[in-house]
Parts: structure tokens; sequence; C-alpha cells
């Protein structure tokens, strides 16, 4: 199968009826690319995994592989045989009537390829995936990591122009998960072809990807490398699932432009905070706020518990009220009221006497609150 | 199985069973067993029942007429469920309507059935009536009061366990297996082959083995419907006539054990192949 340049995706839709669970999805995929597919479930991220691998149709729009059309929600639709693409599922989907060594010949012996280069090729992908001894063993008999390794084994060896991984570690415990995680990036790397991770942990989607897409309710919220999604966030759902959870209603006071960073001020609640940004450094947020830094704008002002510390700063210094505290070993989580209607979560160091239902000093760097536009989202 | 000890109390709870199942089932058939290895009311063991049984021209036609009616008869509800069972897998549109439908036979009984097909396939029947007035026949013959009448009455009623067993199977089969192998490049056929019928195939042996025998043991058809002094002579109205017209309970049970064993030599014969099929479709591409 020809290793193709670009994955395209042009105004993908995809529904169930009445039900729009993809809407104007339009994605570029380049070779040697890992992208993810993040979102929680319900966001339609598995539909659009479905509909690149030609399980399902789509409803209108084009998927191709540069020239080459493969569904274009009408004539043109290429089989999920002929996709050249494989699948590594949740649930591994290994056939348990066959050995390892069948499950991972398997897509060569239906193209009735030679024996001698069947047992070849899948010696070696058996080697890559450290399943030696394993052949003749069934699934049924292999721990859940090693199914897992079969499940990669069994996609890898028909060299796929492109890898599609539908949430493939929630079934592994937290420690087989990273060390599958490191080991999946190594196996993309060999390939040299693209990749698409579909999850709802960002952990997993920072640590893997090139490009992560944000998914919500069938709708693409943001497109960004890891960094970009992490530090500018485009919307309040990006930036809640990015783990900004303090997000606050605010106003716009003052803007001020020196030397290439922007200062504004704003005031959340009755409390005054200043935010100090690179201008040009978050286009996205500054795209919907073009115009509109002005006095009096309404916005939303986020910031993550990491960033809060305990004690008074330069600036942005609030009191809470304590609620209550999580020991975490590295950090202690606080959760607390600045005002009725605004709670707030801090990690602050692990050894900071706080008093349950007593009060604390608690400051954030300026360089570290955000300010989203404040529009309702789809 | 770490406990493998009988405590007092297990032993309690089991013997009402153990003592039911000796009464009704295990004595009965020893006393056949008995029964057929003695002559009259002689008690000498002899094989001459045995010996009869094996001389005997009719019982011989017997045996063959009784396997040539349950083997297709058992073969055709298969060959027919696979499919239908397959593509009934992630449900069908008023699933539960077809399902009604198909569950009538099975409640409707035996001589409902065989008097229902009296009308419809009979000589003077619609069916036939129907062929005629269209050109298509040029004699009444009549579909019943022979082979076919056995046969078809049989089907009706086998299909619909068939269909339910292996239904019941293919469900079981996670539908991500299916999709797995089609984006492995296998193509829909090569999928229902090597994934999907091989998942089957317990499934398969069951309905098989169950309407099997009880295809085997067809009596009431085999009278209602065919012939049963000729061409449909089966071995369970034999062994009816023999022990109630010929009073002869001795040949009698000789008839029902060798039923009985024919029956394990075919299940034998079907497990033997499938392990043998078995086996080829799992090691394509072995070295």
């Amino acid at each position: 199968m020809k290793v193709f340049n670009q994955l395209i995706m042009k105004d993908m839709c995809k529904s169930f009826g009445n039900l729009h669970v993809l809407k104007d999805f339009n994605l570029t995929i380049n070779r040697g690319e890992f992208v993810t597919f993040l979102g929680p479930s319900g966001c339609g991220k598995s539909t659009a995994l479905n509909c690149i691998s030609g399980l399902l149709n789509i409803t209108s729009g084009v998927i191709q592989v540069d020239d080459e059309v493969l569904d274009n929600g009408g004539k043109v639709f290429v089989s999920p045989e002929k996709r050249g693409f494989g699948i590594i599922f949740q649930n591994y989907a290994l056939f348990p009537h066959m050995t390892v060594f069948d499950n991972i010949a398997f897509s060569l012996s239906v193209a009735h390829r030679p024996k001698d280069e069947i047992q070849k090729k899948v010696s070696e992908v058996i080697r890559m995936v450290h399943l030696e001894g394993q052949e003749n063993k069934f699934p049924s008999q292999l721990s859940g990591g090693q199914q897992q390794r079969v499940a990669i084994a069994r996609s890898v060896v028909m060299e796929p122009r492109l890898l599609l991984l539908d949430e493939p570690l929630s079934n592994l415990d937290t420690k087989l998960r990273t060390e599958m995680r490191y080991e999946l990036k190594q196996i993309h790397n060999q390939l040299e072809r693209a990749s698409i991770y579909v999850t709802h942990d960002q952990s997993e989607a920072l640590a893997l990807s090139d490009k992560i897409v944000i998914m919500k309710l069938g709708k693409v919220q943001q497109i960004g490398t890891p960094k970009q999604v992490f530090l500018f966030p485009a919307n309040r759902f990006v930036a809640d699932f990015m783990g900004y959870k303090n997000i606050w209603n605010a106003k716009i006071i003052a803007v001020e432009e020196t030397d290439g960073i922007r200062k504004i001020q704003v005031e959340s609640y009755g409390i005054s905070f200043v935010v100090h940004s690179t201008i040009g450094e978050n286009k996205i947020v500054e795209e919907a706020l073009l115009g509109s830094f002005q006095k009096g704008t309404d916005v939303l002002l986020a910031s993550r518990p990491d960033d809060i510390s305990a004690g008074i700063g330069q600036f942005n210094n609030m009191t809470a009220i304590v609620e209550g505290t999580e020991y975490l070993g590295t950090s202690m989580q606080v959760t607390g009221m600045v005002r009725d209607g605004m709670p707030i979560q801090a990690r602050i160091e692990p050894e900071t006497l706080v008093a349950a239902k007593g009060t604390i000093s608690l400051t954030i760097p300026p360089d570290k609150l955000i300010v989203l536009p404040k529009v309702e989202e789809e | 199985m770490k406990n493998r000890g009988w405590s007092l109390e297990t032993a309690a709870m089991v013997l009402p069973a153990v003592l039911f199942l000796i009464v009704v089932f295990i004595y009965p058939f020893i006393y056949a067993l008995k029964m057929s290895f003695t002559i009259g009311d002689e008690g000498t063991v002899t094989f001459a029942n045995y010996i009869r049984f094996f001389q005997d021209s009719v019982e011989m036609k017997t045996v063959w007429n009784t396997l040539v009616i349950s083997v297709p008869v058992t073969i055709l509800t298969i060959v027919l469920a696979v499919p239908i069972a397959y593509y009934m897998r992630n449900g069908i549109r008023h699933e539960k309507l077809v399902t009604f439908f198909l569950m009538i036979p099975m409640t409707l009984g035996v001589v409902l059935i065989a008097e229902g097909m009296i009308t419809y396939f009979g000589r003077n029947g619609w069916l036939m009536l129907i062929l005629e007035r269209l050109g298509f026949i040029h004699e009444r013959t009549g579909l019943i009061h022979n082979y076919w009448g056995v046969v078809i009455s049989l089907f009706i009623q086998s299909f619909p366990m068939g269909l339910t067993i292996l239904i019941g199977y293919t469900r079981g089969i996670h539908p991500s297996l299916e999709r797995a192998s089609r984006m492995l490049g296998a193509t829909k056929s090569q999928t229902f082959w090597k994934v999907i019928f091989p998942l089957m195939m317990p499934g398969i042996l069951i309905a098989f083995c169950l309407n099997f025998t009880s295809a085997f043991s067809v009596f009431t058809s085999a009278i209602m419907l065919g012939q049963a002094t000729s061409t449909t002579r089966v071995m369970a109205y034999s062994a009816y006539i023999t022990a109630y017209e010929y009073f002869d309970y001795n040949f009698s049970s000789t008839i029902c054990i060798m039923m009985v064993i024919i029956q394990f030599i075919l299940i034998g014969i079907v497990f033997a192949l499938r392990n043998k099929l078995y086996k080829g479709a799992s090691s394509v591409g072995k070295g």
C-alpha cells in the first residue's frame, strides 16, 4: 500500500438520523504525525476515527489521502479492508480461537502471502513488541499487557499507512499504561507513518502527540500542538479540560502594551487582577478578542491550581476560606472559597499549615493567569 | 477446585435429584438394556436379538430410512440457520415479530403441523391446485404420504430451535472481532469463514446434536405424513409396532438400544470431523 503524504478531512459530517455526532470536521494529517483526538465521552472522537477507518461511512464532506478520495459521503466509498489502515481497539479484539502467531499473521494470510514471508515478518514484529516465546499461546492465556502487544503487532505487521488507536491503553493499570505509552510512541517513530490516537486522558494526549484535536459534542474546539493547547486554550471548555480548574467571570479594566508585553487589568468579584502575556503568542484568543481588549468587556479569567501559591506576592493576592485539603505527597490540594460564587483550587507546598475552615492567603503570578473570550460555546 | 471433599449437607442436597434420575432414567435404561439381551421371559443373556436385528433386511432398511430422513433434515436446518443467524447477529427490523413467527412451529405441536400440511401439501391441497391451475404440473401428486412430507414437517419443527441456538452463539461473538478482521484486510467472506464460522462452531455442534437426535427419533410425522409401513418406516415406529403389535418387548428394546448406538456413532463422526476442520482452519500460515 502506497504511503501517503497527507490525510485530508474536509467538512466531514456524520449523523445517525437526527443525531449529528460529527459536525464540519476539518483536519489535515501529515506523514509521520502523531495526532490525538481528545475529548470526553460522547464528543465524537471515536466516530471520527471510525469514519476514517471506513467502519462508518460519512454523511457529507470528504476524506482523502493525497488525491485519492476514500469517502465523499456519496458514491465514492473505499471499504475498510482496502484502505490499508491498521486499528487497535480498546478491548484489543484478538481472535480467541487463534494463537498469538495466527492472530498476528492474519492480515498476511488473508492476503495470501507466501508462508516463509509470513514467518519472517511475524517473527520480526514479535521481537519488536517483545512477545518472543508466546507464539503458540491463545489470547486467553495472556495478561492484559501481552494481549495489548499482540493487538499492536497484529496491526503493525501489515505495515499500515495509518495506524488508528481507539483508547488502546484504558484497560491497563497505571504503571503499564505509562510503559506502553512510551512503546507506542517508539513504534510510531519506527513506522514513519501517521497515527491517530483517541483518548479522554489529557496526559496521554500531551505525552504522545504532535497535534491534538480537542472535541466536544461533535465539534472541534481547538487544534494545536500539546504546548499550544496546554498553555493557550481557545475557550472555556479546552481550558477546563487542560486543567484550568479556576475559571472566573471578569471584566477588563485597562489594557496597556509595552515592549511586546500586554498588561491587562481585570476585575473579578471585586478583586483586581493583573495579567501579563507576550503579544502574538496566543493567536487564537487574541483573534477571538481582537478589538475587544477594551474597558468593560466581559471575559473569563483562568488559572491552574499548580500555579497558585500560598503567601502574598506583588500582584493578584486573595484570601480564601478553606473548605478542604488533600495531601498529595508533592503538593497539597486546597479547595476553598474566595467570594460567594468564586471557588478556588490551589496546589500549594505540602508542608504548609492549613487550618480547616480557616483562611489562607493565596497569590497568582501575572504571567500564569489567562484571559479567555466569554462566549457560549456550542 | 480446591475442596473436592463431599460434605454430608452436599450429599443430602444432591440425593433427591440422584434418586429421581435413578428411578425415571437410569433404571428403565438398564432394564431395557437387559431386556435387549434376553428372549421372552428367559433370563439367559444372548446376542440373538442383535444378530436378528442385523440379519433382518426390513430392520436394516428401517435404519437406512431413518438416517435418510434425519441427516438431510439436520444438515438443511444448519445450512439455512447459520447464514440467517449471522444476518440477525446485530438485530434486525421488526425482530420481535420475526422471532414470533419463527417460534410458532415450536409451540404448535407435531400433530397440528401435520394436519395443516395435509390440507396444504396434500393431493387436493392448495399448493397442488394452484400449481396445476398455473400449468406447472399436469398431475397432482401431493407432497405428503411420502418421504418429502416427513422431511418438510421435521424441518418446520427443527428449524426454529436450530436458529435460536445459533443466534445465541453469533450474538456472543464481540462485534469488534468482525471490525478488526475487516481492518486487517479480510473481505466479508474471509471474515465469515476465518473468524465468525469457527467461533460459531460450538453452537453449530450443539444445534446439530439436538436437531439430529430429535429428527432421528421421528415418530408422529412418519406416521401422519409418510408411509410408515414402507418408505418412511423409521426406527421409532419399528420399535413401537414390535412392542405393541407383535408384543416382542425384547426385540423392541434391541431396536431402541440400536437407536441410541447409531445416534452416538453419528455424533461421534461429526465431532471427529470438526476437530479435523478446526485444526486446519486455525493453522493457516504456520511454518
